[in-house]
């Protein structure tokens, strides 16, 4: 078996904790700053990802284990349309985006559309042989050779004081603030974005007021594999390109579950959590601990909040 | 058609319900029986690994399939049961022993991680499970003074009634032995009392609850002995590997696990074994396949992986009841023989049901 590609990847900020300092040399307020500042930057990444989970979960119930291969697709999408064919760099962006989202509709549109109301099992089964398929294919297509992504900022650093910020992480920080905020703005104020908070509070009163409500879930995978793009896009950067990038997937699951899986600003804010929590690990507990952060804090959220920071389940009053 | 006539309530509950039923699964154990006799050494050592998967499969069924509790993490108690088997081996303990110490302490855990997914259903249950396989993973490779991390740790010799276990038909009659032991425990498991409860539970948690079905202690119950069953599993997969490391047991494994359990069908314990034969034998398949497929596909390392979850997408789409399934279809096709109609076992439309009210 390819073990090699199972592996999950390393920390995808590695790069830039390299440039910070080892434990043991005390702890001083600009290493402090420089490890919450990388801490943000993947915090963001996991957001990212948890992001597009918890849009789809709210809209439809399912869980989308494949999420962090959807953002494996989008890097490599960019990485062919900006490395190989050579677009312009933001008409590269946006088209891989846009192939993700379209990619998305379709497959809720032909596969997990079928699946609707089955049992919570058998809809997370399904995604995570969805996620394998993509692996393959994506080994296939692309080789399993890690590629690097470069971007018009690599290698640039931003320094305040004694605190070095490299471009690479600025853009994953301002990424993540502007899909946010159109996110937001999209969700408040657009028909369309209205009609989805309908359709995700209550599907049947969605049906009567005439909501199309099989195409909002389409378009709601639309947008999750679009964010999962975007996501993928930040990340390349920073970390190779690799069939097995999705990993970090699971991580991102675990700040989704502590944001309280349903919640848009527990999604980044568990992101947050969990990323920070990884750099401060690194630095400063012994080795392996790293690893071990995202799941330790997880099972601590879920023995001390069962239904996460931001709960979204309720008891049924009879 | 075969109509029953019953005498005695007890054969309402019997394992094996008519003459048919005890001819063909005695003719099955006496195959197996004899299987040593027949086959060479790879295939026999093939089918030693199907059994052993079996024995998991029947751990992960009863969680799963019989409780409707979802756990992504059963490598972990696989590597526990096979951790625990070769450390107490290593420390001299007898096989016998170890054997019954690495089931006991995987179930420890198992209750231990039950009684933490008490409060957790669905999703949040998986997850935590594949937090608590991830976390398992990573101790298992940090504690190098127990485990030898990814050096490795060597299983040493077993040896049963002071003969040592060398030769491939001895570890056979093993797995064979304990695999039919722990088959007929978990069907008799399931006819009882505890059994009837855990199938309860996974049908409406409420109406369990309300006919006065203590969910705590039979889900943690499901939880430890789904647990021990899969270590027993990992004793057994230990001698198999021959030597341990932390990415034998990687979520992968968990995958595989649960891969049994929905191809082979979901609440039966035939289709453990189907979906263990299958998991199996599919690598030597793909080996055969791999000749016929254009090197450029058949030389990628992920294609395994790949038709893994090709499979599992297709099962859940168009067979959600697994191989079993399939069968039964075809069985009522050739017992209604001109009268069989495609609706009988036409799916029920489903409807979302929402988790956020519970």
């Amino acid at each position: 078996m390819a073990k090699a590609i199972l592996r999950p990847v390393r920390n995808p900020a590695q790069g830039s904790r390299a440039r910070g300092t080892r434990a043991g040399e005390g702890v001083t307020l600009s290493q402090l700053l420089q490890v919450l500042i990388n801490g943000l930057a993947v915090g963001c990444i996991y957001g990212l990802i948890a992001l597009g989970f918890v849009l789809v979960y709210k809209a439809t119930e399912m869980v989308n284990f494949a999420q962090g291969d959807l953002m494996m697709l989008g890097a490599f999408m960019a990485v062919t349309l900006i490395g190989d064919v050579g677009l312009p760099w933001v008409l590269g962006l946006f088209l891989s985006v846009l192939a993700l989202a379209v990619f998305g509709y379709l497959l809720d549109a032909f596969v997990l559309r079928r699946v609707l109301g089955e049992p919570q099992f058998a809809i997370v089964m399904l995604t995570i042989g969805l996620g394998f398929i993509f692996r393959a294919v994506a080994g296939l297509v692309w080789g399993y050779d890690p590629r690097s992504f470069p971007t018009p900022y690599t290698g640039e650093s931003l320094r305040v004081g004694e605190v070095v910020v490299s471009y690479e992480n600025f853009a994953i920080l301002l990424g993540t603030l502007i899909l946010c905020v159109v996110l937001f703005l999209f969700f408040r104020y657009t028909r369309l974005g209205i009609g989805m908070q309908a359709t995700s509070q209550n599907q049947l009163a969605a049906y009567y007021v005439g909501i199309p409500v099989k195409r909002v879930f389409s378009l709601v995978w639309a947008i999750s594999a679009g964010v999962a793009a975007v996501a993928g896009i930040l990340l390349a950067p920073v970390s190779l390109v690799q069939p097995g990038m999705g990993f970090i997937g699971i991580k991102a699951f675990a700040a989704a579950v502590i944001g309280g899986f349903g919640s848009i600003p527990g999604a980044l804010l568990g992101g947050w959590i969990i990323g920070i929590a990884e750099q401060v690990a690194g630095v400063y507990l012994p080795a392996g601990f790293q690893e071990m952060a995202a799941y330790g804090i997880l099972i601590l959220a879920l023995i001390l909040r069962p239904e996460g920071l931001f709960a979204q389940i309720q008891r049924k009053k009879v | 058609m075969r109509f029953l006539f019953k005498t005695h309530y007890n054969q309402d509950i019997d394992h094996l319900k008519h003459g048919g039923d005890r001819f063909w699964y005695g003719l099955l154990l006496v195959l197996a029986a004899a299987a040593p006799a027949a086959l060479g050494t790879f295939y026999l050592g093939e089918l030693n690994l199907v059994m052993i998967y079996a024995i998991a499969g029947v751990g992960l069924m009863l969680l799963v399939g019989y409780t409707g509790q979802v756990s992504l993490g059963h490598a972990a108690f696989l590597a526990i049961g096979a951790y625990t088997h070769s450390l107490l081996l290593g420390a001299g303990l007898p096989f016998l022993l170890s054997i019954v110490a690495a089931v006991l302490v995987s179930a420890l855990v198992g209750a231990g991680v039950g009684w933490i997914a008490l409060r957790m259903t669905g999703i949040y249950l998986a997850i935590a499970t594949l937090a608590f396989a991830m976390l398992t993973e990573q101790t298992i490779s940090r504690a190098e003074w127990l485990t030898g991390g990814f050096r490795g740790l060597a299983v040493p010799r077993a040896s049963l009634f002071g003969m040592p276990l060398t030769q491939g038909w001895q570890h056979y009659y093993l797995t064979l032995t304990l695999l039919v032991v722990t088959l007929f425990a978990a069907l008799n498991i399931l006819r009882s009392s505890t059994g009837r409860a855990m199938v309860a539970i996974r049908d409406s948690e409420i109406s369990a609850e309300s006919v006065g079905i203590n969910l705590a202690v039979y889900k943690t119950f499901a939880f430890a002995l789904s647990a021990g069953i899969t270590g027993l599993a990992g004793a057994l997969f230990a001698h198999r590997l021959g030597y341990l490391s932390p990415d034998a047991f990687t979520f992968l494994i968990s995958l595989q696990l649960l891969l049994m359990v929905v191809v082979g069908g979901v609440g039966s314990m035939r289709g453990v074994i189907y979906g263990a034969l299958f998991i199996g034998f599919l690598p030597q398949l793909l080996a055969i396949a791999r000749d016929t497929l254009p090197p450029r596909i058949a030389q990628a390392p992920g294609l395994e992986p790949g038709i893994f979850g090709l499979i599992l997408v297709l099962v859940i789409l168009f067979e959600p009841q697994g191989i079993f399934g399939r069968w039964l279809k075809i069985k009522s096709y050739f017992q209604l023989f001109p009268l069989y109609r495609r609706a009988t076992h036409r799916r029920q439309k489903t409807y979302l049901r929402t988790e956020r009210l519970r």
